[in-house]
């Protein structure tokens, strides 16, 4: 008889060779153990199955009730960004031997991945200025708590700091965060759309694990890193920089500006929006605090005739070893995604990775100004990346309307969060043409 | 190919480039009048310059040195390491689901709600839950976030429950899990069966207990026949289940969690439900609970009103946020893709051929290598290398072996209750034909333990580079590329 499902390949005669050498008369012999009370008598009440020519045909239609980005042009970011990415990306992580393997556990028939990994930790160190960096984390939001929690077991103190302008969600991540670890979270506010560093300054103290700021910042303007590092340094408070990999091709890397741990995500590099995830979280810190880093880091070694190979290293930090000593429990990370990012990275090259930086701030720059130019206060006193706030004549939400049918996906709207009603934040990627940035004005030139 | 040994540092040459941007429409904006000097960059990161063929051929020889489920049979157990549909991975990569922003309004994205609603039906379905939440983005986030909602509930209730057990046989993620979570682990040994000791467990349930966490099957396959009872002494102590579902690939459409009498569960969406490895991730672990713990469950919750489905962020017990947005969506959407693909007949097929294969191989297998647990196993078998020890040959050699043979060996050294363990998990997606070649092979070496055994102690022998120097990868790490001038 013919197997019934594409992916199970017993057929019945399978099945009865099977039972007959285990000297068993069904299959339900198989479950005599469980106890009677607690097998299911009927079947799942879940859909049918389908073949795969109507389940296609489906997925076609519950996919077209989304609109995407093919479709509109977005001027949305706030952490998730609509970027070019290369075609090679998607035929590298396509590859089977990469995207169907597990975790590199044997190296001897995992030397792809491997390396492809220590390729990608090589990328992250560069970009973000740092000796050490992971395999991948999450996203970018669980990195800064996992960047918390090391900040807080290795100084034994119990507090950090972290800025109101950091991302109001990694702000609510690190809350649940610290419930469980039993650390305080206070929050540095703002003085416009940068950090107070007044209110930073009396905030810290030898209390204070650790020091966190976004750069740029949610609002989209870089944070002066070189002066949140010496409250930190006054403090002896670890410094924790959420940065955009982006970014990173043209401003200062955190690392030279004093940064123990920076952490962010690699999504603007390669990795779909997909509607916020799976994205790649990277983790990079300086030598000092190598042996604390969370997750798992690949490493070089050779085999005995000398060749070099690559191997997961410092295993004796992660929760398979460590068990509750552990100060991190993660096991699976993004490797595929770290993969993407590391395709795209390559891609883009060293001077790439600069040029499509530089857009985004062309970009972004001319579409402020032509708002500027419209009467809009733009609400950034510092300079800014890809994304800025502009104060608009009416709500966010009748604005994005507008803009919606016109054929735009408009910007983030802060009111609930900043209490910054009627202020829009707007992301202008490369993706962005100077036509659409007009039209784009015009619709927003209209309101009033 | 498998030669190649460059890294694309060194295949990088300066001035080649393996993108063409589009030329600036707008006007140049000059860095240094924008930015302050000492936040722009001093020195360029040194990212490789390669043409788009170099790109290729660089990673395709790398894929070439990796092994995935599609380059053969893969029984690492735990790991559940099926066949990744291929349809699955053509649904993720619509424009409908992969450019699709987290922010765009509600009413631009109800097909990417709707899934996530019926997902989570689906998975409450399928382990007796009442409600299920798919933000966790991995097996242990999920743990963690099931202990942080019975942290919620009792301190709601006015207890202060310290206390997560946990049997010996756990995941190291379980322990771990309940540190960070900010509760201690205590570890309740397994009895000769391999099953947890009631009495054991009776003596170590108190008022103190938060939780028990789990698998079952556990993770010696085996299932844990008192669960009724185990979930009683736990009630009965005001404490609460959590289901570690690393093992559901044993039970679908059988038993559920729920029936079991399990008040949390997570999970792991790239075990059970087909979503690919990804060489360590991106996975998801989707947390279910009762309806008594669903107000605790993070934001945002997808809900259902009249024809729309809304995104709830307000709700007053929840734990919060765990993740951004709303979990690994295209994950998410390889799961719904491979759950409609097989419905209930399907899935309670998936189970019954797992523990037919993994009973089948291990009766061929218990003539040669020690079979602690003699008894009828489900998803999953341990057998021990003890015999081959006391040869000179280790569990690790062994695994060695096997790659020589073209087959990833199985998960070893785990569960630590078992002595030189080898943790075998077949799944169903594999022939009877691919389970025999394997046992045969396995019986070779085994063979070869007592004839050759330096045949085994030196292997492998075929592979693209000899054992690694692992302790040197650790105590002097080199953690990045550096340019040798």
């Amino acid at each position: 008889m013919t197997a019934r499902f594409r992916y199970l390949p017993d057929t019945i005669e399978d099945q009865q060779a099977m039972l007959d050498f285990l000297k068993m008369d069904s299959l339900d012999d198989l479950y005599a153990d469980l106890p009677k009370s607690i097998r299911l008598t009927e079947p799942l009440t879940i859909p049918a199955a389908l073949p795969e020519s109507l389940l296609v045909k489906k997925m076609h239609q519950l996919a077209g009730r989304n609109i995407n980005a093919n479709q509109y042009s977005y001027f949305l970011g706030a952490g998730t960004y609509d970027h070019f990415i290369p075609s090679v990306v998607n035929h590298v992580i396509s590859r089977s031997e990469f995207y169907t393997a597990y975790t590199p556990y044997q190296p001897e028939i995992s030397q792809g991945e491997l390396q492809a990994i220590f390729e990608f930790q090589t990328m992250v160190c560069e970009l973000t200025g740092m000796d050490v960096a992971n395999s991948s984390m999450y996203d970018g939001f669980t990195a800064v708590a996992e960047a918390a929690a090391l900040a807080v077991t290795s100084t034994k103190r119990p507090k950090v700091i972290v800025a109101e302008t950091v991302h109001p969600e990694t702000r609510a991540i690190l809350a649940t965060n610290a419930e469980g670890l039993e650390y305080t979270v206070n929050t540095a506010e703002r003085t416009g759309d940068i950090t107070s560093l007044t209110c930073l300054a009396e905030q810290t103290d030898e209390q204070t694990a650790a020091i966190i700021v976004q750069y740029p910042n949610f609002l989209g303007s870089i944070e002066d890193l070189a002066e949140i590092k010496k409250i930190a340094q006054d403090n002896g408070a670890l410094f924790i920089v959420s940065a955009n990999p982006l970014a990173l091709a043209v401003l200062q890397a955190p690392g030279k500006l004093g940064a123990d741990i920076v952490v962010g995500d690699m999504q603007p590099l390669g990795i779909p929006m997909s509607f916020g995830g799976p994205h790649c979280g990277y983790f990079a810190a300086t030598k000092k605090l190598m042996r604390k880093i969370p997750g798992r880091i690949v490493g070089q070694s050779n085999d005995a005739d000398g060749k070099r190979g690559f191997t997961l290293a410092l295993q004796a930090r992660e929760q398979h070893i460590r068990r509750e000593r552990a100060s991190s429990n993660i096991c699976s990370n993004q490797a595929l995604n770290a993969l993407a990012s590391a395709v795209c990275m390559s891609a883009l090259g060293k001077k790439g990775i600069q040029q499509m930086a530089k857009l985004n701030i062309e970009k972004a720059d001319y579409l402020a100004n032509q708002l500027r130019e419209k009467g809009f206060p733009i609400h950034n006193q510092s300079a800014f990346f890809n994304e800025f706030v502009v104060e608009l004549p009416v709500s966010t939400k009748d604005a994005n309307q507008a803009l919606f049918e016109a054929g735009f996906i408009g910007g983030f709207d802060l009111s609930g969060i900043y209490s910054l009603d009627t202020h829009m934040l707007i992301a202008v990627t490369e993706q962005r043409t100077k036509e659409e940035i007009d039209q784009f004005v015009a619709v927003l030139g209209a309101l009033s | 190919m498998t030669t190649y040994n460059k890294m694309i540092f060194e295949v990088s040459q300066p001035g080649r480039i393996g993108v063409d941007l589009p030329t600036s429409d707008v006007d140049p904006v000059t860095l240094t009048d924008k930015f302050p000097s000492h936040l722009l960059r001093d020195s360029e990161a040194e990212l490789p310059e390669v043409s788009e063929l170099q790109l290729m051929r660089h990673y395709t020889a790398l894929s070439n040195k990796n092994y995935g489920v599609d380059s053969g049979f893969y029984p690492l157990g735990s790991c559940t390491m099926k066949y990744n549909p291929k349809v699955n991975e053509d649904i993720a990569r619509l424009d409908g689901i992969s450019r699709i922003h987290p922010y765009q309004p509600e009413e631009t994205v109800q097909g990417a709600l709707q899934l996530l609603y019926e997902l989570q039906a689906d998975l409450a379905e399928i382990t007796g839950m009442d409600e299920v939440s798919l933000q966790p983005s991995a097996g242990a986030q999920g743990e963690w976030t099931g202990l942080m909602i019975a942290k919620h509930y009792h301190k709601q209730n006015g207890q202060n429950r310290t206390k997560v057990l946990v049997p010996d046989s756990a995941h190291g993620t379980n322990p771990a899990t309940a540190a960070i979570a900010g509760f201690e682990t205590v570890t309740i040994p397994s009895n000769e069966a391999g099953l947890v000791d009631l009495a054991e467990l009776k003596q170590h349930v108190n008022e103190e207990t938060a939780a028990l966490m789990l698998t079952n099957p556990n993770t010696l396959g085996l299932f844990e026949k008192d669960i009724v009872e185990i979930a009683q002494v736990v009630h009965e102590a005001g404490g609460l289940l959590y289901y570690d579902g690393a093992n559901a690939n044993a039970i679908l459409g059988r038993t559920t969690p729920g029936k079991m009498g399990f008040d949390i569960v997570h999970l792991n969406l790239h075990k059970t439900f087909t979503t690919p490895h990804g060489g360590g991730g991106p996975g998801a672990g989707p947390v279910g609970v009762t309806k008594e713990l669903a107000p605790y469950l993070p934001i945002p919750r997808v809900e259902k009103n009249g024809d729309q489905y809304t995104l709830n962020t307000s709700e007053k017990l929840s734990i919060g946020r765990v993740k951004g947005y709303y979990g690994n969506f295209g994950i998410l959407a390889r799961a719904y893709t491979y759950i409609r693909t097989m419905g209930p007949d399907g899935l309670y097929q998936v189970s019954e051929s797992a523990v037919l294969h993994a009973n089948y191989l291990k009766k061929r297998l218990e003539p040669y290598y020690a079979t602690p647990y003699p008894q009828v196993c489900k998803h999953e078998f341990v057998l021990s290398g003890s015999k081959q020890k006391k040869l000179g040959v280790r569990t690790l050699d062994i695994a060695k072996r096997l790659l020589d043979f073209g087959y990833h060996p199985p998960t070893i050294y785990f569960p630590l209750n078992v002595e030189e363990g080898l943790m075998i998990e077949p799944t169903e997606t594999e022939t009877k034909e691919t389970l025999d070649a394997f046992a045969d092979t396995m019986i070779a070496i085994a063979k070869e333990v007592e004839n050759d055994p330096q045949m085994v102690l030196n292997a492998p022998h075929t592979t693209v580079i000899g054992r690694l120097d692992e302790t040197k990868a650790s105590r002097k790490p080199i953690l990045r590329y550096t340019k040798e001038d």
